[in-house]
């Protein structure tokens, strides 16, 4: 019978199971609305996807850029510059010597004639150097260390080592093109991150201003429920999945998205890998990095319906 | 169930819309607010929901001065209130069943306790045929009876409607009163505002009167019912 004197509510032990319930409800209804008007979603689903995507698809391409570069295990060079006095037979005994170095992986003697021969050929000043009485050139001993990682020191240790010696005039240790190239790769890891800030903040506003939109469709409604009791909450439930929603497939799509550039260029990629007699295989998004994403995209999507409901909800009131 | 103590409502711009206002409704009791067009009916039922604060003066609803709710309790106030609005407010992209069920969703009942409730309160109504229709196939008359299945879903200790036979033939109109006559029969306080006299002078109750924002009933008398 309806219309009991009794005013009855729901119990309080009640109240968690209600709470789940119409998180149900509104996640499964926001989800009906979205496929209701299929082409609008997908088209927000593709904007948002595109817009993750490219930071995404950037990073990954520095990720094998890194794995390629860290490949290259040692590779610092130390240049021992010999004295001028020292004849080539002591160059060979210190070689030998440092041949037996820890430290050491591989040496090469570079003699000064050598030396002379190759920098005729090489820097085109052939007739200046011919006129030369007396080789300017010193002996040259190329020392490949065995530990030589970026920022370890132990490169550094070595070179100030191997200048102490008796007969080397100068240790140069070459890493300028590594730290140049170490350099690079920073910068674009920055500029991906900058990138990446930009267009997510460009998803929060597309997110933000099609909940609005969805906030403005369905008025005659929001003013119904607040007038029948619906608190802010209940309100603002359903609008907050359809962010949610939103974040979720703009994710997955660019996920796909770069799967699919990857899958693309993995096969001229193997072919040049082959040509340079490499083993580089492409990597792709791993599922870390794939959860991370999906995480993320949902994030920014429910970040997005928050502050379109948090500006544009409030306004609207029973009149 | 209802005090007006001295209860004025000035809106901004001047206007006063209610001025020293002063009742009492008690439980069980059905009542008429009548007045013409502007007299501050609605402001009266506004100030009942909390949809305004009044300029000065208090409101009590059912044991609670409204004054001292703060806005995260007007959802629970308005719980507790059943409305029937002039032109219904229904929700025309979804079913009866869905329009009349969305108090229970908001009060949180189950869905089987929702099925439950929402079928006697359309049977109540002689509606209950009409549940998976859209209520935009069904007539005026069909459609405010769906608006009061949604009020007294519930089961609120206090109905209120504004105008509820404002559109409706005066056949039609006397069946709605009757339905918030059975209401108010087994317990439910009713107020009603209507512009109606010639109906509401033939039901048997007490009539609060608005001219210009006051009121020219004297508020103690008792209803007859």
């Amino acid at each position: 019978m309806v219309g009991g004197a009794s005013q009855s509510r729901a119990r309080l032990s009640d109240q968690l199971r209600a709470w789940l319930q119409h998180h149900r409800l509104s996640a499964g209804d926001s989800l009906r609305r979205l496929m209701r008007n299929p082409l609008a979603s997908v088209l927000t689903w593709l904007v948002i996807g595109i817009a993750l995507a490219l930071p995404v698809g950037l990073s990954v391409a520095l990720d094998n850029i890194r794995a390629v570069s860290g490949g290259w295990e040692n590779p610092a060079q130390i240049s021992l510059f010999l004295r001028t006095e020292m004849s080539l037979g002591a160059a060979q005994q210190l070689q030998q010597r440092l041949n037996e170095h820890d430290d050491i992986a591989a040496t090469r003697l570079v003699s000064r004639e050598e030396a002379l021969a190759e920098f005729k050929q090489l820097s085109g000043f052939g007739d200046v150097l011919r006129n030369l009485d007396d080789n300017p050139l010193p002996n040259l001993i190329l020392v490949t260390p065995r530990h030589a990682e970026l920022g370890s020191g132990q490169a550094e240790s070595l070179q100030q080592e191997l200048e102490q010696q008796a007969g080397v005039q100068r240790a140069v240790l070459d890493m300028a093109w590594l730290q140049r190239l170490n350099a690079l790769m920073q910068l674009s890891q920055r500029l991906i991150t900058v990138l990446g800030a930009i267009l997510a903040l460009g998803v929060l506003l597309v997110i933000g201003n099609t909940i609005r939109l969805a906030i403005e469709n369905r008025r005659d409604e929001i003013v119904v429920v607040k007038l029948v009791g619906g608190s802010d909450a209940f309100v603002r439930r359903p609008f907050l999945y359809t962010g949610l929603w939103y974040g979720l497939g703009g994710a997955v799509l660019s996920w796909l998205t770069v799967s699919l550039a990857l899958w693309g260029l993995r096969a001229p990629l193997s072919t040049l890998a082959v040509l340079y007699q490499s083993d580089f295989s492409l990597q792709g998004l791993n599922a870390g990095a794939g959860f991370s994403l999906i995480v993320l995209g949902a994030l920014l999507g429910l970040l997005g319906a928050w502050l379109a409901v948090a500006r544009h909800l409030s306004a609207i009131q029973p009149r | 169930m209802i005090t007006f103590d001295r209860v004025s409502k000035r809106y901004p711009g001047g206007h006063e819309a209610l001025s020293e206002v002063s009742f009492n409704i008690d439980n069980d009791e059905l009542v008429f607010l009548t007045g013409h067009s502007g007299a501050g009916k609605s402001t009266l039922l506004k100030l009942i929901m909390l949809m305004e604060r009044p300029s000065r003066g208090q409101v009590m609803v059912n044991g609670q001065n409204l004054k001292n709710l703060r806005a995260s309790q007007i959802p629970q106030l308005r719980r507790q209130i059943g409305v029937v609005f002039q032109n219904h407010q229904l929700l025309f992209d979804r079913s009866v069943y869905d329009n009349v069920a969305l108090p229970l969703l908001i009060s949180g009942y189950s869905v089987r306790d929702i099925g439950r409730r929402v079928r006697a309160a359309l049977d109540k109504v002689g509606l209950l045929s009409r549940e998976k229709d859209m209520p935009i196939t069904l007539s005026g008359g069909e459609q405010q009876r769906v608006g009061i299945a949604r009020a007294v879903v519930n089961k609120p200790r206090l109905l209120l409607a504004d105008e509820p036979t404002g559109n409706l033939d005066p056949a039609l109109s006397a069946e709605i009163m009757t339905l918030f006559e059975q209401f108010n029969q087994v317990g439910v306080s009713v107020l009603i505002a209507s512009h109606d006299l010639a109906l509401i002078s033939r039901m048997q109750h007490r009539i609060i009167n608005l001219r210009n924002g006051k009121l020219i009933t004297p508020g103690g008398q008792a209803g007859g019912s």
